[in-house]
């Protein structure tokens, strides 16, 4: 037997502020990002299809803390990051995030990213394996007078599921309500009395927040929150199969450098006043595309059987081929396999009956709207 | 009935000319939740240490080796609708296939349950 996801285990793997906590409850953990991570949890309630149903039905607690926290200020910083991303910083209210891409000259895909209003600066939450790419890419292209600083004594942890409000809600203090939190809105709160950034927000498709505390609180916090009867710590595994079922991308799978936001359905990262006035790395090809079209979309596959397609899966139309997988598996929820895929665009429209070929066996595919499992985002009551 | 065990978490029950192979409860619980499972059809000719199944977890699809060269006669048609039972029953109703025994000399190099579980415990 041997296990596709085996890693090297590189003597520089580094811990997170809730490496022991992980532990002590079971986590096996994995190389990822350059750090150690839980992939899943042991015993009962352990695992990645129970992990993810927990999620869908209660609530799941996730350590995110490889990811960049960023915060970039100085003088002119609004006009100094509209040139690096396509985004309309005028319509950013104060703590709200936004979701934003970081592009290359050509419009590739260095990075997706939620960036933040805060009353002084921006707070960028970026990929934990891109970060220091980013951070190198940033100061290279802002001007000296804008201080980027890595917040890497901030532990990140993202609360996801129907009763993720009732959980958080019982812990948290602060100037409003959490319940004034509707979707893509953020506030500073106060969670055992420790000082908390939490905005409404996730990567699993379910109501959630995602809530940044310092390190040193990281362990308290995450047992506070596990002490509520909906609340489960939740593995690198589940994070995956949520987000897929969500068809929310993962970046070096789902783009990359080789990809536009525009082929990969990320237009509304690209801010309206923007797609008019340009300014903005790759401006001049991603502009064209989304006037002209591309010649090839992303788009979900339902496949028929049991037998899940992975990344690099090829997809072809008869004899043709025509995408390839970028991200697939078996979807706990749905109980089959699904996929998302570059397809070329006369391919692209819903309904349209493909192929994956998985070891030399064709399944039948077809292209289906996505999110597979719909989106339950907190809009307001 | 002797069982044997390869370093690759195999199990392999012989009787007489003929065996039944499947995955040990170790290497299930080191998978996770199992979702399908590809086996060899009846006629397949297999060889030590090669490809002769897959198993696919939610997280990603492994090989599981032929732990010894001979002729699939027959493969476990409940993991079909049940992949499940690898997880539930690895040493029992989860088998994968059984096959002919084309040289019981290859059996001389693989662990009784003793030293499979002495092997496990230095993992």
């Amino acid at each position: 037997m041997s296990d596709d996801t085996d890693t090297d285990i590189a003597a520089e793997t580094l811990a997170l502020p809730l490496d022991a906590w992980h532990r002590a409850r079971g986590a096996r953990m994995v190389e990822f990002a350059g750090y150690w991570m839980p992939i899943q949890y042991t015993g009962e309630g352990g695992g990645i299809i129970p992990e993810h149903l927990w999620t869908r039905e209660h609530a799941g607690l996730f350590d995110v803390s490889h990811m960049g926290q960023l915060h970039i200020s100085g003088e002119g910083v609004e006009a100094a990051l509209e040139a690096v991303l396509p985004i309309d910083l005028g319509t950013l209210k104060h703590g709200n995030p936004r979701y934003s891409l970081l592009l290359d000259d050509n419009g590739g895909v260095l990075d997706d990213l939620m960036i933040t209003r805060w009353s002084e600066g921006f707070y960028l939450v970026v990929n934990g394996a891109t970060k220091w790419d980013d951070i190198g890419h940033l100061r290279e292209h802002l001007p000296d007078e804008i201080s980027i600083s890595h917040m890497d004594e901030t532990a990140l942890l993202a609360l996801q599921g129907p009763d993720a409000f009732a959980a958080l809600e019982r812990v948290v203090s602060g100037d409003t309500p959490l319940a004034s939190l509707t979707f893509m809105k953020g506030a500073a709160f106060k969670i055992g009395g420790v000082d908390a950034w939490i905005s409404r927000s996730g990567y699993t498709g379910e109501d959630g927040f995602e809530i940044s505390i310092p390190a040193e609180s990281a362990e308290a916090i995450a047992t506070l929150l596990c002490d509520q009867p909906e609340v489960k710590p939740i593995g690198l595994g589940a994070r995956d199969s949520l987000r897929l079922e969500a068809g929310l991308p993962l970046y070096g799978h789902d783009m990359s450098p080789d990809t536009s936001p525009v082929e990969a359905g990320l237009v509304f990262g690209i801010n309206k006043r923007r797609r008019t006035e340009g300014g903005y790395p790759g401006a001049e090809r991603i502009n064209r595309e989304i006037a002209e079209g591309t010649a090839r979309k992303w788009v979900g596959l339902a496949l028929e059987g049991r037998l899940p397609a992975r990344e690099g899966a090829e997809v072809y139309a008869g004899d043709n081929k025509v995408g390839t997988v970028t991200s697939g598996g078996f979807s706990p929820s749905l109980s089959r396999p699904i996929a998302m895929a570059y397809v070329a665009s006369d391919h692209a429209a819903e309904g349209s009956a493909l192929t994956v070929e998985v070891r030399g066996k064709r399944l039948a595919a077809t292209v289906t709207k996505t999110p597979f499992v719909p989106h339950r985002y907190f809009r307001g009551s | 009935m002797p069982r044997y065990f390869t370093d690759e978490h195999e199990w392999i029950d012989v009787d007489g000319d003929t065996a039944t192979v499947g995955i040990t409860a170790y290497a299930q619980e080191q998978l996770g939740d199992i979702v399908f499972v590809e086996l060899p059809p009846s006629g397949t000719e297999v060889a030590k240490g090669k490809d002769a199944a897959v198993v696919e977890s939610v997280k990603a699809a492994s090989d599981v080796y032929a732990p010894i060269t001979g002729e699939v006669t027959e493969a476990n048609g409940a993991l079909e609708d049940d992949p499940a039972l690898v997880n539930s029953s690895p040493e029992d109703a989860g088998w994968f296939f059984k096959l002919t025994i084309a040289d019981k000399s290859e059996l001389d190099g693989l662990m009784d349950a003793a030293a499979y579980k002495a092997f496990c415990d230095s993992l």
